[in-house]
């Protein structure tokens, strides 16, 4: 998780060199350094050279295969229908789960009696982990015993297959997601919200500006910022965190055309790496994957400095 | 996030507005956050009422509490060993929340108080890592954690890869960058090295800071799942949020009551250490929103 703060890359020129020492820094920086580069940056490159692999971690046998491992990805229905149901499902939480966190942070921002206890009764949430989540959304919708088809039984005389039907369990799986993001989207909008220039607002409304033109017209672009982080924040949480969700409460199913419908881009990863052990293929697609974060975080800092409102 | 009142512009909108219409606007509000609420809260509501209910009754769709959580408890605690893996997940995350802290807190000094070379090349080498994911990483960090390493099975495994936090050193370097240099200076004057300076002045004056981060990477850490389900092959080492799986998995039998109620359990030490560093979470964020 980043900070919603202006994320530049480089440090500027506001740092003062207080201390001297010319191995100090060095030895201040070398612990985070070295978990950096033994924990991520060494395995990121490993990935990308057992890629170009047949291999099975398993077994320790390696073959070299060149791009073999990606071109039979490309060419897989099954990779490509993981794919897209990784799109899809992405757009749909990003865009309701922003949607929805905006307008409850907007309504607990109002002052009413009491709005501090709702605020915290809406980040608590929070707290839960993808796999608790996963846990209580088995027991809700469990066809036979859960008590939502109790409910929609007794009212409208219906029983829905939720984990065996494919549409039923992708928006099952969609829902519970946007359900988990929403605390945490929330944190940040309400932060924002609270931070909002409210002269300008107010000389909006001196100028007759209904609440609604207020919003849409003034908060909202001031807000973009803070949307624009927490848009991709979201691309990689549905990307990543979707895993422990979708292995608790549907393991990637039920089976549609050429996947399991909640099938995601991680989930066929982990299956391909350590239920199947294709550690070449599996490895392929995290290079993608790798690939597709780099673009995400590129079009962020790209789109970010150039559209965004960033304040005064 | 109650730390500064906000000035919302419908406040004063209705505040102009008539006495009627103001009243209905602020009651329509509270309406309408206690249905949200409401919804949002059913899925918890739900489990902690099925988990107090005897596992006669959790299967039928009766909403009522009833009086069996300690005996549901105790069923997982101890059969299901639920209570190792709380134990082993409590050990890892305040590990990885000490440690992540720490490490930031060094990176960040040297970050902000010092100048050297190389020092873009690192930070960008820091802020880089965010872009990749230990899912991505995860085939070849089984490699060389379990064959290379040989720490499969160890809470090392689980543990030492995450001690490195780019969002730690990149809040705190906004967070010293913030605090006026001329206090470093004097204390350089007097005699005191940039160890003592941290000790001192900085971490004293981040207590919000701590607090924030302290909240986002113990929650980080608890809700470790897909690593710790790959790297530990052994029940005994395993966490708490792969044990809930083991305890759905039983066969064909689940005794929901026991998950709903270990489920429960589950999520009170994320909220506990939430509701300790409420204050230090609100305040912290505040503080490192641009403003």
């Amino acid at each position: 998780m980043l900070s919603p703060g202006r994320a530049r890359p480089a440090p500027d020129a506001s740092e003062n060199a207080v201390f001297r020492g010319r191995a100090l820094p060095w030895v201040f920086l070398l612990p985070s350094l070295l978990i950096l580069a033994v924990f991520i940056y060494l395995p990121a490159l490993q990935t990308l050279r057992l890629a170009a692999y047949r291999a099975n971690v398993i077994l320790g046998t390696e073959q070299f295969v060149g791009l073999a491992n990606f071109a039979e990805l490309l060419s897989s229905p099954a990779y490509r229908q993981v794919a897209l149901q990784t799109l899809v499902f992405t757009v749909l939480t990003v865009t309701f789960g922003l949607l929805l966190s905006l307008g409850l942070a907007w309504l607990a921002s109002r002052p009413v009696r009491g709005a501090s206890t709702y605020r915290l009764l809406l980040i608590y949430p929070y707290a839960l982990s993808p796999a608790i989540a996963g846990t209580l959304w088995l027991f809700l919708f469990n066809p036979e015993i859960g008590v939502v088809n109790a409910l929609l039984g007794e009212l409208f005389g219906v029983r829905p297959r939720w984990l065996d039907t494919p549409v039923l369990a992708f928006g099952l799986v969609t829902l519970a997601a946007i359900w988990k993001g929403l605390a945490y989207n929330i944190v940040f909008y309400l932060a924002s919200i609270q931070n909002l220039p409210g002269d300008v607002m107010e000389a909006a409304e001196i100028d007759g500006a209904t609440p609604a033109q207020v919003f849409w017209r003034v908060a909202f672009p001031l807000l973009s910022p803070i949307t624009f982080f927490l848009v991709f924040t979201n691309i990689i949480a549905a990307l990543f965190d979707s895993f422990a969700l979708t292995d608790i409460l549907t393991r990637g199913g039920p089976y549609t055309g050429n996947a399991g419908a909640t099938t995601f881009l991680v989930y066929q990863l982990y299956q391909d790496g350590f239920v199947n052990f294709r550690t070449g293929a599996a490895a392929a697609q995290a290079a993608l994957m790798l690939a597709l974060v780099a673009f995400v975080t590129w079009m962020q800092f790209r789109l970010g400095e150039r559209r965004v409102h960033y304040g005064s | 996030m109650a730390v500064k009142h906000p000035a919302a512009p419908s406040a004063r909108a209705d505040r102009a507005a008539p006495r009627s219409r103001r009243a209905r606007g602020v009651w329509v509000t509270h309406a309408a956050l206690i249905v949200a609420i409401l919804i949002i809260s059913a899925p918890l509501i739900f489990a902690v009422i099925k988990s107090t209910q005897t596992s006669s009754v959790v299967l039928s769709p009766s909403l009522l509490p009833g009086g069996a959580f300690l005996q549901n408890l105790s069923g997982v605690w101890e059969d299901a060993h639920l209570g190792r893996y709380m134990r082993n997940s409590l050990v890892v995350a305040v590990c990885v929340t000490a440690g992540k802290t720490l490490l930031a807190l060094l990176a960040a000094l040297a970050f902000v108080y010092f100048r050297f070379p190389l020092k873009g090349a690192a930070f960008t080498l820091v802020l880089l890592s965010l872009m990749l994911p230990t899912e991505v990483l995860i085939i070849a960090l089984f490699d060389l954690v379990s064959r290379d390493l040989k720490w499969a099975n160890t809470y090392a495994a689980i543990i030492v890869p995450f001690l490195a936090s780019a969002t730690g050193t990149f809040l705190f370097r906004q967070h010293f960058l913030s605090i006026p240099t001329s206090l470093a200076d004097a204390a350089r004057i007097d005699g005191c090295g940039p160890l003592r300076y941290l000790t001192h002045i900085l971490i004293p004056m981040s207590t919000n800071t701590i607090g924030a981060l302290a909240v986002i990477q113990f929650v980080y850490a608890w809700d470790q799942y897909i690593w710790p389900l790959v790297i530990m092959q052994q029940d005994d080492k395993q966490v708490v949020q792969v044990g809930l799986r083991k305890l759905i998995e039983v066969g064909g039998q689940t005794d929901w009551g026991a998950v709903m109620a270990g489920a429960v359990i589950t999520a009170l030490p994320p909220l506990i250490v939430f509701t300790a560093l409420q204050k230090q979470f609100s305040r912290g964020f505040a503080l490192t929103e641009d403003k």
